[in-house]
């Protein structure tokens, strides 16, 4: 891709297009399979295991490898941290698009989705954390989509609507962080009402706090994890400024990262000792548990700890990419590996090939659609008519 | 309001309603009280005692 | 948090129920109670030592459901050798405790008093009737099947394999039955009288006094008493519950109660974080305000100390100017002097130069 520079761009047999093709062929070919046959057609859901892969991977790690956007608009706009500026707009459109995705993941998931709007519009389950969290997703993607639009009326040359959506750049950002809270932590409350599926180790009162705190640092880790992509990829596309300012919010977010998953670990430990599971730790689930916790959240927090200390990009982008996974581990463990861990081994839920292709179908497509974006709109650089950064000024 | 419940769960759902109701509220007053309250920082820097 | 949250609850409840105590009438009187479910309301007592596993009520549930038959007919008792659940269109199985055992125990929706299922479901397409039944409306539903995560006996299914209109399928208690003021389907066809129906108070009352009547051949537990807050299906058994497959360690919070904590913070998080952000972001500003003013401060200083030194430069210029010229004058005056002092011999000189 890197060599594939200038006009060379047009060119159609790209490995790169040639693997999206395959994937986005077999994609929708699931996808009639899916709506055509139902869902038990393509998936290895069952009555005992009702939420699988679905679930687990595009909404729960989507939506919170997805809290890039709020975190860094948050610490660009309220925070008053400047030198994130040039980091903003690609987090707010891998959150929108992130967003999005689960929303279309939604609509494999669900039995009929043309009722999804039902929750907000129809009939509110109000004592439901689930009507919670669609109803902030559903606000939240609209925030997401108004903050992306300044980019795409510059894109079309839309100069007073855009002057409008940007005098709204505050409050909009105040909602997301608002909207984002509620349901980061209410996906986690989701799982509050099955203290008899979940295994005791990750079921907590604390659930809520922590998936709140978690996506903070996915959020952040997410950022350095997709700018690392985005320059090996899109070079080409980005800046001066963005070229200048990326190694300072990597090392900023990685030091932010690094202390928020210190906090993290603090109460983790206290909620173990609230629950009294220090004895569970002992177990084959304690181990997996610790894998968890010292594997893909001590050891990256270190990491990225020794990145910032050594002023050592390199590091901080593994520690990035490995606290990714953690959060996909942890996620996972909470819906699909950990719940319903009582069950014997031949109930329980395992998912099929065909699930897994929808959900790489559907990151493929996100991906898609982002480098459709930034090769086209001002997204990893600022378009000439509107540049907020006149050289020498707000430069740290 | 008068509404008798015999379950928590209807309970639950008649107030959250109405919570959810009044946080909508309060995502509109609060900004424009804010607006209210800073509006005219900018006019001059003098005080009456 | 449990008891405060339960204190805080029963709190709310009191309050709410308040002004309603006073209307003559209503059956409220237990003030400290929090909320005690329907007054009057319906259930069934499975007694799991009577139970003869003939799958009578299964085929009785099939046809008063009209649910398609099953591929084993209901005579073929081999089917209970094999640990069933409900399914898509199985309101209730009977299982064998274990292959040796002559003890069978019946399985359905337990109709909680306050459902986990109902509690989840975010289209309220779950609800308890004051009758007791928890039935279910399929004019709403999604399918997201949190119902089915949240029950905590494993009861709601999904028709998986409909891609036009899948429905979460359960037992209803015979709810349209007993609207009829007919009893269900399967406690009707019971032929050992292991099934009863009635009110849950007079079935809790006829249960405990089996259990004080004969003590050798029950355990002292009325299953679904309290369980999850309590349940309209209750049942007997001689068996500890957990060795008939039943899960002992549910706890007797209901789901509402469980998440009543996260689902109280919301609203504090939607009053309170837009106040704190806005006052973060107005002292980052604020900040900045003061930085930019003390930048422009140190600017003007810097250029107050310029034009200083220009003006000292420009003084020492002049004094050395003046200093100059006043030695240049001095020298003038002195050489005109002198000049004059020569000139005075000759007079008339010095007069024709003025
Ligand atoms: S047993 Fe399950 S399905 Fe039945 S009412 Fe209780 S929570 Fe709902
Ligand atoms: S599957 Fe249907 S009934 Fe169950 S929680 Fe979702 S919307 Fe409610
Ligand atoms: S009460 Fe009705 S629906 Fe439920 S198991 Fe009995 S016959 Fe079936």
């Amino acid at each position: 891709m890197t060599d594939n520079g200038g006009q060379n761009v047009r060119k159609l047999w790209t490995p790169f297009n040639v693997i999206v093709g395959i994937i986005l062929a077999a994609g929708a070919v699931l996808t009639v399979m899916r709506f055509t046959q139902g869902i038990g057609a393509v998936t290895n859901l069952d009555n005992n295991n009702p939420w699988g892969l679905w679930i687990g991977f595009d909404l729960l790690c989507g939506v919170a490898l997805a809290a890039g956007g709020y975190v860094t608009s948050a610490a660009c706009y309220i925070f008053g941290l400047k030198r994130y500026h040039s980091a903003v707009r690609p987090a707010i459109l891998t959150a929108f698009l992130g967003y999005a995705l689960v929303v279309l993941a939604l609509h494999y998931d669900v039995g009929r989705p043309w009722r999804l709007p039902y929750p907000i519009f129809v009939s509110q389950g109000t004592s439901s954390l689930l009507f919670e969290v669609g109803l902030c997703v559903f606000l939240y993607l609209t925030v997401l989509f108004i903050e992306f639009t300044p980019a795409a009326f510059e894109w079309l040359g839309f100069k007073k609507i855009r002057a409008l959506v940007v005098k709204l750049t505050l409050i909009l950002t105040i909602f997301g962080v608002v909207l984002s809270t509620l349901h980061q932590s209410s996906l986690g409350a989701l799982f509050m009402i099955a203290p008899s599926k979940l295994h005791p180790l990750w079921y907590s009162s604390y659930l809520p706090v922590y998936f709140f705190i978690s996506s903070m640092f996915a959020g952040m880790s997410m950022v350095i994890f997709e700018s690392t992509l985005a320059h090996r990829y899109l070079s080409r596309h980005m800046d001066d400024t963005h070229h200048q300012e990326a190694p300072g919010v990597a090392l900023g977010f990685a030091k932010a990262a690094a202390f928020v998953m210190a906090g993290y670990l603090g109460i983790k430990l206290i909620g173990i000792a609230i629950d009294d599971h220090w004895r569970l730790l002992a177990t084959g689930w304690g181990v997996w548990y610790l894998v968890e916790v010292i594997g893909f959240v001590a050891f990256p927090a270190f990491l990225f700890a020794m990145g910032v200390r050594e002023r050592n990009l390199i590091f901080v982008r593994w520690a990035a990419a490995w606290t990714v996974l953690g959060i996909v581990l942890n996620r996972l463990n909470i819906s699909v590996i950990a719940f319903n861990y009582h069950l014997p081994s031949h109930e329980r839920y395992i998912p099929s090939l065909m699930e897994i292709g929808t959900s790489v179908f559907i990151v493929t497509l996100g991906i898609v659609i982002y480098r459709f974006i930034t090769t086209r709109m001002p997204v990893l650089h600022e378009h000439p008519d509107y540049s907020t950064h006149s050289p020498g000024q707000e430069r740290t | 309001m008068n509404t008798l419940f015999f379950t928590l769960q209807d309970f639950m759902v008649h107030t959250k309603g109405i919570t959810y109701l009044i946080m909508g509220g309060l995502l509109v007053a609060l900004p424009l009280f804010w607006w209210f309250l800073t509006d005219r920082d900018d006019e001059n820097e003098t005080w009456r005692q | 948090m449990g008891i405060s949250r339960r204190k805080f609850i029963g709190c709310l409840g009191a309050l709410a129920l308040g002004p309603a105590m006073g209307i003559p009438g209503t059956a409220r009187g237990a003030s400290n109670k929090e909320f005690a479910g329907w007054p009057g309301s319906l259930g069934v007592l499975h007694d799991i030592t009577k139970c003869i596993g003939c799958r009578k009520c299964e085929s009785a549930c099939h046809r008063v459901n009209n649910l398609p038959d099953p591929e084993t007919s209901f005579e073929d008792l081999n089917v209970l050798d094999q640990k069933r659940r409900t399914g898509a269109d199985v309101f209730t199985v009977v299982n064998r405790v274990d292959n040796t055992s002559p003890v069978f125990i019946k399985t359905q929706c337990n109709h909680c008093l306050e459902p986990a299922c109902a509690s989840a479901c975010f289209v309220n397409a779950l609800k308890k009737t004051p009758e007791g039944a928890v039935v279910y409306n399929e004019k709403l539903c999604v399918g997201c099947r949190y119902c089915m995560v949240a029950c905590p006996f494993n009861i709601p299914a999904y028709e998986y394999h409909k891609a036009l209109a899948p429905r979460v399928t359960k037992c209803t208690m015979c709810h349209p039955r007993m609207l009829e003021g007919k009893r269900p389907g399967c406690v009707e066809d019971c032929p050992a009288g292991a099934l009863i129906s009635g009110t849950r108070d007079e079935l809790l009352a006829y249960a405990w006094d089996r259990i004080r009547t004969y003590p050798e051949r029950y355990v002292p537990h009325v299953y679904g008493q309290h369980e999850m807050g309590g349940t309209s299906w209750l049942y007997l058994s001689g068996l500890p519950f957990s060795r008939v497959g039943m899960r002992e360690d549910l706890g007797t919070k209901s789901a509402p109660e469980l998440t009543a904590g996260p689902l109280s913070a919301v609203p504090v998080v939607v009053g309170l974080w837009p106040v704190l952000l806005t006052g973060v972001y107005a002292i980052s500003k604020r900040k900045e305000k003061i930085a930019e003013q003390e930048k422009q401060a140190a600017v003007a200083d810097a250029v107050d100390q310029s034009r200083k030194e220009a003006q000292n430069r420009m003084e020492t210029l002049r004094k050395k100017w003046d200093q100059e010229k006043q030695s240049a004058i001095n020298f003038e005056v002195k050489k005109a002097l002198e000049e004059a002092a020569v000139k005075a011999s000759e007079p008339s000189q010095t007069k024709e130069d003025e």
